[in-house]
């Protein structure tokens, strides 16, 4: 669940690294681990029967910002808090991508679709030994809503308008009651984590919940649902977490996950840093791998194995600046918004760029070329009738004939393209300037587009900075960028879709929809977001990709490959195209031999 | 008696090197700019003279080369197909010295490209980046060393030559100007430019750039030099006379000046062609596709590259024989001016 992300560098780096004044932070003892008792249901699962023990090692390109899962907004923050200490009711399995019962052992849905009956599991204890029931539940959704909160969740939380009013049947018992249906069902509750009331009331009725939880609070103040708990933090190094005694699942023969003792994460800020830290085998996994870094890699593989998780749900694309002049416009860009507005000119440079090119300039080859924002790692949403178009120039230069547009000889010989009032087509693409690969994509784009004439400049900038460009001031021409859904329903990405969208990138937020074709897609989505059924909900989110394809407000280029590496002794390595791309089954990973063990 | 005039031979040998970057388009086979996307990151191709059948060719000969298959950097050689290079062909269109049009290069092949030095992630000949990227580096050293020491030798006389408040002025001025930490004033800077700049003004904001950091250290050796200059005998005879400030310092001051200014102007050179490589490094410099030594240079920032394709050092070697030369060519005129103060001071005595 959640908003589309965007992904780059930018975001982490903005972390500080230095918390100043926390030292070490070591754990008070805790209750010792309790054996298995009849009254819990644990979770089975199947897979690999692994050794208790070891401890892992993986690097995080940031410090997260936060352990609130409440406010937490970063990669880093999330990838710990979700991927280790936290848990939902139902979620959705990341090999899979279909829902399943978590802390809820059964979900029933009302004929009408807009009740939701969860029970929860019997015997389920936080992190800290204390028991978990209904009031848990209602305590996470009453401040998950509280606007005082600001929660991160809040706005999935208000479906047709109105927030999900919750209420309690019995101890084990909770009702969701929804304004409006709500087509992607259960996943809703994804990534929902259940926060233990008895920690989190006393701040929450003081008004300070939203300050709790940060990298400082002693271990003994934070519990959780997930594999792990805090152990230890150390400011600008590491986080360390341990094993939950009280996790809720087990393997087939009955032992308590998750195997692993510790799980440690370091914190080292650049891509390059990561790679030489797993090549000397100082981590065990890593994750979001670049292809070049990939190859160099793979090149070296002995003690580990690289793998290639196939394309996962990022997609890249360039967008021209479709919002309406304003007053602070300048007149030179309000003169090139007129060339960017005609759809024949997006069509154009969508037909004479080379996409097999970028999948194998940029990504090695490890990647797709996209013609809309459905990825192949994405198996059920994709509209397969969106034509895929090979590269044509002859395409592109009868559309931009079409559109009025016409070709001079330029001062040094060469063709140049000319709009109406024989002004020469020229325009800068924003790249982030800490993201290479879309550099890269935007001097291959630069190259194509000179074969129609038109002359492009690419703009490095830095991610916060273009960002403001794109969504406050709107001074651009056009940019480069990429997304992340954290889910392969449509609904995960609907504020990129819906005109009203922070993340409607091209023209964010608007009032009224601009353009026909753009309430279409409102009017489509809303219909999605209720929709009753798969097949129904398909078949209006194969319309918006359509629109996307005729109107091309985003220009699709391509979609990584997910590229993640492992030592060759970690047991129940199943890399996921969604994140957390290798932690998703951090229960049950486990080391072969004891080299996890050994090291200090 | 040291060997005079050995600063002749350093400025023909850098006149020669400067005559090959001048005339990068004639010199490089193909158009800085242009992408072969069949061949990222190909490694140097060899060039032959005998075959693989051990036959001598009079016409030296390279081997097409294609992707292995499946392989995203990897490449053969395919020995059956046999390619002359040809010498004087015609080719990209460029302008020689920037001003003639021209089609002709200096060597080629007809059948397919020719890699001397490889190609960068994009499929660029290596070779004619090298030589065109050195084009806008050593003209940002050069024009940036003009204008540093135009500045310098201007306000470093004056000091030096008047003296008092505008003096003590100046040289706090100096002062400040070398204090300052300037690869994050010129970060802060370039948010504060228009977005968009095209590469001509690219490169006359780098000049502009190098000119204003740089002028404060030539300016504090002239002031040094028109100090004691101004107090010499000659000088005094001459103002005792009736010369004006103007005629003093044309006469008699600057002439002193001019072997500071020479060794200056080769040490400061390199510099500046250093500093150009830093800011392109930093992404401050001219923008893509046109390339410059330190956007060459730039790719090594990536681990990958590091590792993987030796050839994306070369830009670094190129820049050694002009540094050498430059250097040469001050140490040679700071020995001259010795020698010839000395002459000066034993013909004296004479």
């Amino acid at each position: 669940m959640g908003m589309a992300r965007l992904s780059t560098f930018g975001r982490w780096l903005s972390c500080g690294l230095l918390l100043a004044g926390t030292g070490i932070l070591s754990r008070p003892a805790r209750g010792v681990p309790r054996q298995i008792t009849l009254s819990e249901e644990l979770v089975t699962l199947p897979g690999e029967l692994g050794k208790q023990g070891g401890r892992l090692v993986v690097s995080l390109r940031a410090e997260p910002k936060t352990l609130n899962p409440l406010t937490a907004a970063d990669a880093p923050s999330r990838e710990v808090i979700l991927g280790a200490m936290q848990a939902d009711l139902i979620h959705i399995n990341r090999a899979t991508q279909v829902t399943e019962l978590a802390l809820a052992k059964s979900w029933k849905v009302s004929a009408d679709g807009l009740q939701y009956t969860l029970t929860l599991r019997k015997g389920l204890r936080f992190s800290d030994g204390q028991p978990v029931d209904a009031d848990d539940v209602l305590f996470t959704f009453r401040v998950c809503l509280d606007e005082k909160v600001h929660a991160t969740q809040r706005d999935l939380l208000i479906v047709g308008g109105k927030p999900i009013a919750v209420r309690k049947l019995d101890s084990q018992t909770v009702v969701f009651q929804l304004a409006k249906t709500y087509g992607a069902g259960e996943r809703l509750f994804d990534g929902l984590a259940i926060l233990p009331r008895h920690l989190l009331e006393k701040p929450y009725n003081e008004g300070k919940l939203a300050q709790t939880w940060t990298l400082a609070t002693p271990p003994n103040q934070l519990a959780g649902l997930g594999p792990f708990r805090l152990k230890e933090y150390v400011a600008g190094q590491k986080l360390v977490l341990e094993r939950n005694p009280y996790y809720w699942k087990q393997d087939t023969k009955g032992n308590r996950l998750p195997y692993l003792e510790e799980l440690v994460f370091l914190f080292v800020p650049n891509a390059d840093a990561q790679v030489l830290r797993f090549q000397s085998g100082e981590t065990d996994l890593i994750s979001r791998l670049g292809a070049e870094n990939f190859s160099v890699l793979s090149r070296q593989q002995s003690s580990y194995t690289m793998s290639d998780a196939g394309p996962g749900l990022e997609y890249n694309f360039l967008f021209f600046n479709l919002n309406e002049p304003g007053e602070k416009t300048s007149p030179e860009l309000a003169r090139k918004m007129k060339w960017f507005r005609e759809v024949k000119f997006r069509q154009a440079v969508s037909a004479a760029i080379d996409r097999d090119s970028i999948v194998r300039l940029v990504y090695q080859g490890r990647g797709a070329a996209l013609w809309g924002p459905v990825t192949p790692g994405n198996h059920r949403w994709g509209n397969s009738a969106i034509p895929h178009p090979a590269r044509s120039v002859e395409k592109a230069r009868a559309l931009l004939k079409e559109a009025g547009f016409s070709w001079i000889t330029g001062p040094n010989g060469e063709p140049a393209l000319v709009d109406a009032d024989a002004k020469p087509i020229e325009f800068s693409i924003l790249t982030s300037s800490t993201n290479a690969d879309r550099t890269k994509m935007a001097t291959l784009i630069q190259d194509d587009l000179k074969q129609l004439g038109m002359r492009v400049q690419i703009v490095p900038t830095e991610f916060r900075s273009l960002i403001d460009r794109v969504t406050q001031t709107r001074e651009y021409e056009a940019c480069i960028l990429g997304l992340v859904s954290f889910d392969a329903d449509p609904t995960a990405d609907s504020n990129v879709w819906l005109s009203s969208g922070g993340t409607h990138l091209w023209n964010p937020s608007q009032a009224h929809p601009a353009t026909a074709w753009e309430a279409e897609i409102d009017r489509l989505m809303e219909q999605q977001l209720a929709g009753p059924s798969y097949e129904q909900r398909k078949k209006w989110f194969d319309r918006v990709q359509e629109l996307l394809a005729e109107n091309q407000p985003m220009i699709f280029l391509a979609s990584p490959d997910i590229l993640v590496g492992a030592k060759n002794s970690i047991g129940n390595f199943h890399p996921a195209v969604l994140e957390p791309y290798v932690l998703w089954n951090a229960e049950q990973l486990y080391f072969k031999d004891a080299s996890g063990n050994a090291r200090p | 008696m040291m060997q005079r005039g050995r600063w002749k031979r350093w400025l023909v040998a850098l006149a020669i090197l400067h005559g090959i970057i001048g005339c990068a388009g004639f010199f490089a086979p193909y158009d800085p700019a242009e992408q072969d996307r069949e061949r990222p990151y190909l490694p140097p191709m060899k060039i032959h003279i005998v075959d693989t059948t051990g036959h001598f060719h009079f016409r030296p000969f390279f081997y097409a080369v294609h992707l292995r298959d499946g392989s995203f950097d990897q490449f053969e050689e395919s020995t059956d197909q046999v390619l002359p290079l040809h010498f004087l062909v015609s080719g990209a269109r460029y302008r020689f010295l920037g001003l003639v049009p021209s089609r002709m290069h200096f060597f080629g092949a007809s059948a397919s490209r020719i890699y001397l030095l490889g190609s960068d992630a994009y499929g660029r000949d290596q070779l004619s980046r090298i030589l065109n990227g050195g084009q806008i580096s050593l003209l940002a050293g050069l024009l940036g060393a003009g204008l540093t020491l135009f500045f310098g030798v201007l306000i470093g006389a004056t000091a030096g030559f008047y003296g008092g408040w505008r003096d003590g002025l100046l040289m706090r001025v100096a002062e400040l100007f070398m204090a300052l930490p300037w690869l994050y004033m010129l970060l802060a800077l370039r948010a504060f430019l228009p977005l968009t700049v095209s590469p001509p003004w690219a490169f006359f904001l780098i000049i502009a750039v190098i000119g204003t950091v740089g002028w404060a250290r030539p300016a504090r050796l002239v002031r040094g030099v028109v100090l004691s200059a101004k107090e010499r005998d000659y000088v005094r005879a001459a103002r005792g006379f009736g010369a004006k400030d103007d005629y003093l310092l044309r006469r008699h001051v600057l002439p002193e000046t001019s072997s500071v200014i020479l060794t200056q102007a080769a040490i400061l050179v390199p510099q500046f062609v250093l500093a150009e490589m830093t800011l392109s490094f930093l992404g401050l410099g001219v923008p893509e596709p046109v390339p410059t030594w330190g956007s060459l240079l730039a790719s090594l920032q990536q681990y990958s590259v590091l590792v993987s394709y030796w050839w994306m050092y070369l830009p670094a070697l190129a820049i050694v024989p002009f540094f050498l030369g430059y250097l040469g060519l001050a140490s040679a005129l700071q020995q001259d001016a010795g020698t010839e103060k000395i002459e000066k001071a034993t013909s004296g005595v004479r």
